[in-house]
């Protein structure tokens, strides 16, 4: 009875699960959305505690009092900060089915109760799950800079990467042909745990978008392998949502680089090129901030392309200056967003509106390009390569075929960029050395600050 | 209730099929906050943590439960509220700012 209590309880939760990423489509009903998962989450917790199998709650009450104490401070971060906050719980995601797999595994294997269904589930729960975790740990590591963000490489690393990988299948195989094989589990999660390593260190910095997105789908794919082994359907809806939606991330975040899954987690995209890059001396124009200034208030219509540099310099808010600066002169101004700006998808949406910079401002990289040609001024800010032009017409570009904001189309382009070194991967960007790009050296909310500074004094004279 | 694997393959396709459809549908504006609200959905594993740490079974189990309902209650925690805290950021354009039409 109480079970089947429990079970439609898990219904509803289910549903609201649902209408909760449905109402995710419109900013204006997200916040709904936000409601709707806590209610839903709250009925699975209540539900789950009402089922007769529980006969202790000391240790569920103080595990979950420890972690509403751990994750209101990880709710509290900068918002510079989420891409490594949701590596962290993409990891603890990993931890949590590693192991509730891990325990299962034993507790069945002392009662003689580990069939082969059982076994199978667990060894793809286990896989999964403590893959999650240290691949999700390493690039939390990369992405907080713990750990150097460039591709670490060695030798023959695919090799050795698959045939880790391998070995691990085969094990799986072999417990699955017979569970009683102690000696073996352990060692499946250790290369379990050895593989998330490997695959997440060889992949730069700009890949983390594709990276994280794989890693939220791996960790909705654990609890999707969890609720085989706990036979809770609740556990495979949920998961498959959420294995979904990285599995989306992925692809958009993919067809934005023009590359492919195995390009990403095997290419280690930034090393192979810096040796292509030409070593031509050729020089840029530069401008002062009071250059910028002008040429800006006398534009009608400014395009603003923000790069992973503002996230770094933290400029978002000198940007939100410069917007109402322009705003109150008449300028049109909006926001050109690339898919892989930043280090998660989204990553620039979130910033912006984090400086209070209205979200219709925010243009997609496919609506904003046609009306590049009318732009007066393309203001690049911490972005490269995602407006390198190389991208459409040097063949020999590791970039060539990746769709950009066409900023070089813009009448006239500013670039703010700390110096001339070329940005990711080495590919030395052609959009600075055009007739119409007027580089700002100097630290993105330096010189934002200053083109303000600029823009009020002339206001008042 | 009877859970039989069939049954829970069915279940799956079905619900990855809406997921991919309700997902895809999601703005690009709101990715990220789309990010943390499904960690926060997926730590769903609490339910299995729950059951695990609550039937005490053996003593290694009741513990590697309870580290799992702590991590998922960290993901359920963080998560909804970090992404509610994004959303509230998100605004229109207020009529003070019209003027630059």
């Amino acid at each position: 009875m109480t079970d089947q209590l429990t079970q439609l309880i898990y219904l509803v939760s289910t549903a609201l699960f649902i209408l909760s990423l449905q109402w995710m489509s419109d900013p204006r009903t997200a916040r709904r959305g936000v409601f709707a998962g806590v209610g839903g989450m709250s009925l699975a917790v209540i539900g789950t505690l009402l089922h007769p199998q529980i006969i202790n709650f000391n240790w569920i009450i103080a595990a979950l009092i420890l972690g509403v104490i751990a994750g209101i401070p990880l709710s509290m971060v900068a918002l510079t900060a989420v891409p490594q906050r949701t590596a962290l719980s993409h990891a603890f995601g990993g931890l949590a089915a590693g192991l509730v797999g891990t325990a299962k595994y034993y507790l069945w294997a002392q009662h003689g109760q580990l069939t082969r269904f059982r076994m199978g589930a667990i060894a793809l729960e286990v896989i999964l799950g403590f893959m999650t975790l240290t691949g999700s740990l390493i690039a939390a590591g990369k992405l907080q800079e713990v750990l150097p963000t460039r591709p670490i490489m060695y030798r023959n690393q695919n090799l050795i990467n698959f045939t880790l990988l391998g070995v691990a299948v085969v094990i799986a195989i072999l417990l699955v042909i017979d569970p009683a094989r102690p000696m073996l589990f352990p060692a499946l999660l250790a290369l379990a745990l050895t593989f998330g390593v490997l695959l997440v260190l060889p992949i730069g910095g700009a890949d983390m978008p594709t990276v994280i997105s794989l890693l939220n789908s791996y960790a909705g794919l654990s609890a999707v392998a969890m609720g085989f082994v706990m036979e809770n359907k609740l556990l495979i809806t949920a998961g498959a949502l959420d294995g979904a939606s990285g599995l989306i991330l992925s692809i958009v975040m993919c067809r934005a680089m023009n590359r492919s899954f195995s390009n990403v987690l095997f290419g280690a995209f930034g090393q192979v090129q810096a040796g292509s890059a030409q070593v031509e001396q050729r020089s840029a124009k530069s401008a002062t901030a009071e250059d910028a200034a002008q040429l800006l208030e006398n534009a009608s219509r400014v395009v603003i392309i923000p790069g992973y540099g503002m996230a770094v310099s933290q400029a978002q808010h000198r940007v939100h200056d410069l917007y109402e600066e322009l705003a109150k002169k008449g300028v049109d101004v909006k926001f050109a967003i690339h898919p892989v700006a930043g280090r998660m998808p989204g990553h620039m949406n979130v910033l912006l509106a984090e400086a209070e910079i209205p979200y219709d401002r925010l243009v997609e990289m496919d609506d904003i390009n046609p009306e590049m040609p009318q732009a007066d001024v393309a203001l690049v800010i911490g972005a490269n390569d995602v407006v390198n032009p190389a991208a459409r017409r040097d063949k020999n570009s590791p970039i060539f075929g990746m769709p950009i904001i066409d900023a070089d189309k813009a009448k006239v382009v500013l670039a703010i960029k700390r110096s001339m070194n070329p940005g990711f991967a080495g590919i030395e960007n052609e959009l600075y050395f055009a007739d119409n790009t007027l580089m700002l050296f100097g630290d993105a909310k330096g010189v934002v600050g200053d083109v303000v500074k600029h823009l009020h004094g002339g206001a008042s004279h | 209730m009877q859970f039989d694997f069939l049954n829970g393959l069915f279940v799956l396709m079905l619900s990855t099929f809406i997921g991919l459809m309700v997902i895809q549908r999601v703005s690009r504006l709101l990715h990220t906050p789309l990010m943390s609200l499904t960690n926060a959905i997926s730590a769903i594993a609490v339910v299995g943590a729950i059951l695990l740490a609550g039937e005490q079974e053996s003593r290694l189990s009741t513990w590697l439960g309870a580290i799992a309902v702590f991590a998922s209650t960290t993901n359920i925690v963080s998560g909804f509220l970090i992404t509610d805290r994004m959303l509230k950021m998100f605004k229109r354009r207020e009529p003070a700012a019209r003027s630059g039409q």
